[in-house]
């Protein structure tokens, strides 16, 4: 089989930062709303001034360790925070506080679904660290203005980094993990992992080196990867990049590289010998913790099921599809609702066509929440509507309807039809003047189908439905009509 | 007008704090005037002695009317009700500029008091100004302040000892009863010793260090200087205690600090340490400190030698740890927030470049390289690590000794005051004059400087009290047995006008 790299094989280890969902900073009280005023959630703590001591967010550090358990890492009984030294104006104090030799978390792995095969990351480390501030280059009338503004918000935000071994060999894998990734953080309300408001960002490493080769080839680390899309085709571009190197007789230099979504390359920001030296030491500020054994166990209880369990689950005892698991479990709170109406009814499936279809769609229509949904949409209303179908007391078309009604008006499902007049008309002699109607009325259409066009059915069969508004039954039609037009 | 005779015994800039505090609360003396008399004072001795940078008159005098109108209505006051003091300019006050004596922080007005300065303020204190220090607590005299030395009150043509200078000769000159300064090296302890004042490093971790400008932040503690040792006492109940804004802070119960002030030294072992009593000190300091471990035997205190072997390496040792902490906390002054920005039209990096070399002096200059080599990938282990290792030998000879003895008793300063100038040009001369203090700043101990006699040439001499972690109580009983057989204390400076 041919290998789009030829010869070559790819390396690929993933840097992700995740933001932390608390209320306030990792080392103040400030609060770490997204999109709030620039410098309204700041202190003389998170923006650097004289004399200012950090405090370490307990429920950061208790939502790290959740994070590192649900990445089935191992958990450090005793950490510490460094100082990562380095001149930049969005970080105030001039060092970041990070981890260093001692993360919270170390040794865990992930399991994703690639294509066809199971991705199995090893996750070299979990650690905690504080975010930058943000620069701002305002425009003015002449291009570009001769100053820079910092915005401090973000300054402080906890963020947990998340760093794998060197495992991934596909862009298409790369892209895997960190869905996966981002559905096991989503679910164990670790975090938003929102690329668009920063609360997931991803660095790569990357290098090529030949099949069957035992030594690494030399890596490049390439950043303002903002999208996964833009990871598979920086991936893609740097290894294709890297190999042209290669097969010109050059030598990979180690550098850092910037993805430039705009040319679709990754060029050149600093070298090795730019690279900064972060003077990293033990912040002397903040108290070495300590996490006993019980504590540890104490979260680990409070882990849900992640999403890989669920959507076997889903397959296995439900008897769904992977596809539709994989639909189903993909926002925790979808998953959750489903397992709420399925426990209501027998036929799992069913109820799953429901969500997956129809009610996603309404969802998407009316900007709904699937946090918010179980609350305006009970289970047992999706329940006794999904029932009236599957009763044949309305048909499947009318159903569809009476969803959105129930979601408009919240009244019942029941009464809906009721008071509408929406039951399905199943009544051959109720239906037999109507078929008679279209019929003459469609002399074209009837000379089609009994010229042997047989698509020509459907057109009629929609017009007798189009008469009776989608209450007639739908299978009674077609035979009424194939009676009538002697099929 | 307050009453203008200093030299009176009962004149304000006279009296001890619980000698001040109790004339205040009989109401034989208001508040008020204690204030102005100290204003007074101040105007006719800041010209020689130069020991605040910014004074406080009006809200000084604002809190003190406070306290007075308390007492009139028959209220409870706190421990220090009216007691003037002075705070070292690295100490954060809301409201009014803390400069560290940098240009860089010229202009820097803090919105947020430190901790301690809140508690000395919850206690009744008035805040008369802040006091000169080497530029952000590096240095033993004032010399490194941008804003030019101080002065000692003893004799203005020397140096009043640092960092802080400022507050020992407030103290010491009658323009401030009581003090705080911080103690990263020796700042507090070797300016006691040198205006023939109290000054007390607590334990690291008794007094919180939020809103203290951070020089070392592992070293960095902050104590009262004062005129005798039941007013150190009376300082360090009022600031002492955990703060939750400051991780390092101890959770350490705060014991009453006066309670076994009087009980003696009988029965208690004293530890003479060899490796302090070595050539190179000079000679009427190391006759000054053996006669008072004299006193102290006479008063019943049980005398043995032990051995701090590492002591040697302290100096080496420390000048590794805190430039390598300072480097980082000093980072921080970059012209981008706050402070003194320069050579912005030259871009990001000029003007990185420019705030940093006008902004900072020389000595703190130095320290920052100093600090940055040593952190750097490659040397890291020979230098910062291998200075940590030395750091926990030190803790382990002072816990070897303090398994035998209560409190270890040496000199504070190897030298007596020394003239302005004197040593500014040697920086390797200048360290060695903390050669007896940063061991307990290594190894977090705490310790008290004071007056033990004077050299021949009438500068103070100081005596240093060092015990374990959190024994302050019985450090400041054996310094106050010693105070009461003797008189040192109650000299004042009489060159001033």
């Amino acid at each position: 089989m041919s290998h789009p790299l030829g010869e070559y094989e790819l390396v690929i280890g993933l840097e992700t930062h995740v933001q932390l969902k608390t209320a306030t900073k990792l080392f103040c009280g400030c609060a770490t709303r997204f999109g709030a005023e620039p410098n309204s959630q700041v202190c003389p703590i998170c923006t650097g001034m004289p004399g200012m001591l950090p405090v370490l967010n307990r429920h950061a550090y208790e939502l790290g360790v959740r994070a590192a358990l649900a990445l089935h890492c191992e958990i450090a009984p005793f950490t510490k925070f460094d100082r990562k030294n380095y001149f930049y104006p969005d970080l105030p104090k001039s060092y970041q506080i990070s981890q260093f030799d001692v993360p919270i978390s170390k040794n865990g792995w992930l399991e994703a679904a690639g294509e066809g095969h199971t991705v199995r990351v090893r996750i070299h480390r979990a650690h905690l660290e504080e975010d930058a501030g943000k620069l701002l280059h305002p425009e003015s009338p002449v291009g570009r203005a001769d100053y820079s503004l910092v915005d401090f918000n973000r300054s402080g935000v906890p963020l947990l980094e998340i760093v794998t071994e060197p495992d991934l060999t596909t862009p298409a894998d790369a892209h895997a993990y960190l869905t996966e990734l981002k559905q096991v953080l989503q679910y164990t309300g670790i975090s938003d992992c929102d690329m668009e408001k920063g609360s997931l960002r991803c660095d790569a490493n990357v290098s090529v080196r030949l099949r069957g080769a035992t030594v690494l080839g030399t890596k490049t680390e390439i950043k303002n990867l903002n999208s996964f899309k833009f990871i598979v085709k920086a991936l893609e571009h740097e290894s294709e990049r890297q190999i042209r190197v290669l097969e010109g007789g050059g030598r990979v230099v180690q550098e850092t590289r910037l993805w430039d979504p705009v040319v679709g390359e990754t060029r050149v920001m600093r070298s090795k010998e730019e690279a900064h030296d972060y003077r990293s030491f033990p912040d002397p500020d903040l108290q070495p913790f300590v996490i006993t054994a019980e504590e540890v166990e104490r979260i680990r209880r409070t882990l849900p099921e992640m999403p890989a369990a669920r959507r076997r689950r889903f397959v296995e005892s439900s008897g769904l599809t992977e596809r539709d698991a994989e639909i189903l479990t993909a926002d925790r709170a979808i998953a959750d609702y489903f397992e709420a109406c399925a426990a209501l009814h027998a036929a799992p499936k069913l109820l799953a066509n429901w969500v997956i279809g129809e009610l996603r769609k309404e969802m998407n229509e009316r900007h709904l929440e699937a946090e918010s949904l179980a609350e305006k949409l009970p289970p047992a209303r999706l329940v006794e509507l999904a029932r009236l179908v599957e009763d044949g007391k309305i048909t499947r078309l009318v159903g569809k309807d009476v969803l959105a009604e129930v979601l408009t008006s919240g009244a019942a499902a029941g009464r809906i039809v009721a008071d509408k007049g929406l039951a399905q008309i199943a009544d051959a002699g109720a239906l037999e003047p109507l078929v008679d109607k279209v019929i003459a009325a469609n002399g074209k259409t009837v000379a089609d189908y009994r010229a042997g066009k047989k698509p020509a059915l459907a057109a009629l069969i929609g017009q007798v439905m189009r008469e009776t508004k989608g209450k007639a039954n739908a299978p009674l039609v077609t035979k009424l009509l194939q009676d009538r037009l002697g099929a | 007008m307050p009453p203008s005779a200093p030299t009176a015994p009962t004149a304000p800039t006279e009296l001890t704090a619980h000698a001040l505090r109790a004339a205040i609360v009989a109401r034989r003396l208001s508040a008020r005037e204690a204030a102005e008399a100290h204003f007074a004072r101040m105007e006719r001795v800041e010209p020689q002695v130069k020991a605040y940078l910014t004074t406080c008159r009006e809200p000084a005098l604002a809190a003190a009317d406070a306290i007075d109108a308390r007492i009139a209505r028959g209220e409870s006051v706190g421990p220090l009700a009216g007691v003037p003091v002075a705070l070292k300019d690295n100490l954060c006050t809301r409201g009014v500029r803390t400069t560290c004596s940098s240009r860089i922080l010229e202009h820097f007005v803090p919105t947020y008091d430190a901790t301690a300065v809140e508690r000395l303020r919850a206690a009744g204190a008035v805040t008369l100004g802040k006091t000169n220090l080497d530029e952000f607590a590096m240095g033993s005299s004032t010399e490194n302040s941008a804003y030019g030395p101080s002065l000692n009150p003893w004799d203005v043509t020397r140096v009043p000892g640092g960092s802080s200078g400022g507050s020992a000769a407030a103290v010491a000159a009658g323009t401030a009863v009581a003090a705080l300064g911080s103690d990263t090296g020796g700042s507090i302890r070797q300016p006691a010793a040198l205006c023939g004042i109290v000054g007390l490093k607590p334990t690291y971790g008794r007094v919180s260090r939020f809103g203290l400008v951070a020089f070392a932040s592992s070293l960095d503690q902050i104590g009262p200087l004062t005129r005798d040792v039941r007013d150190s006492a009376l300082m360090l109940q009022a600031i002492a205690g955990p703060d939750p804004h400051d991780s390092t802070s101890a959770a350490a119960d705060v014991p009453d600090f006066a309670r076994d002030l009087e009980a003696g030294v009988k029965g208690l072992r004293l530890g003479i340490p060899k490796e302090y009593f070595a050539p190179g000190t000079d000679p009427e300091i190391t006759r000054a400190v053996e006669a008072a471990i004299d006193v102290l035997r006479r008063a019943g205190a049980e005398v043995r030698a032990v051995s701090l072997p590492h002591t040697d390496y302290g100096i080496a040792a420390y000048y590794v740890v805190a430039p390598a902490e300072a480097s980082s906390n000093l980072a921080r002054y970059d012209g981008v927030r706050y402070g003194l920005r320069a050579g912005a039209e030259g871009g990001l990096l000029a003007m990185y470049k420019e705030s940093r070399r006008r902004g900072f002096g020389r000595e703190v200059a130095r320290r920052i390289m100093l600090g940055t080599f040593a952190l750097s990938s490659g040397y890291y282990d020979a230098y910062y690590n291998q200075a940590l290792r030395v750091r926990r030998l030190i803790k382990r000879d002072f816990d070897n000794a303090f398994a035998e003895v209560d409190v270890v008793v040496c000199p504070t300063s190897p030298i007596p005051a020394f003239k302005v100038g004197e040593k500014a040009a040697d920086p390797l001369q200048m360290y060695l004059a903390d050669v007896f203090t940063v061991c307990l700043n290594m190894a977090g101990l705490p310790g008290i400087s004071i007056p033990c006699g004077f050299t021949s040439g009438n500068l103070p001499i100081g005596l240093q009290l060092i015990g374990r972690p959190f024994d302050e109580p019985t450090v400041l009983r054996a310094a106050r047995a010693y105070e009461r057989e003797t008189d040192w204390h109650e000299r004042r400076p009489a060159g001033l006008a």
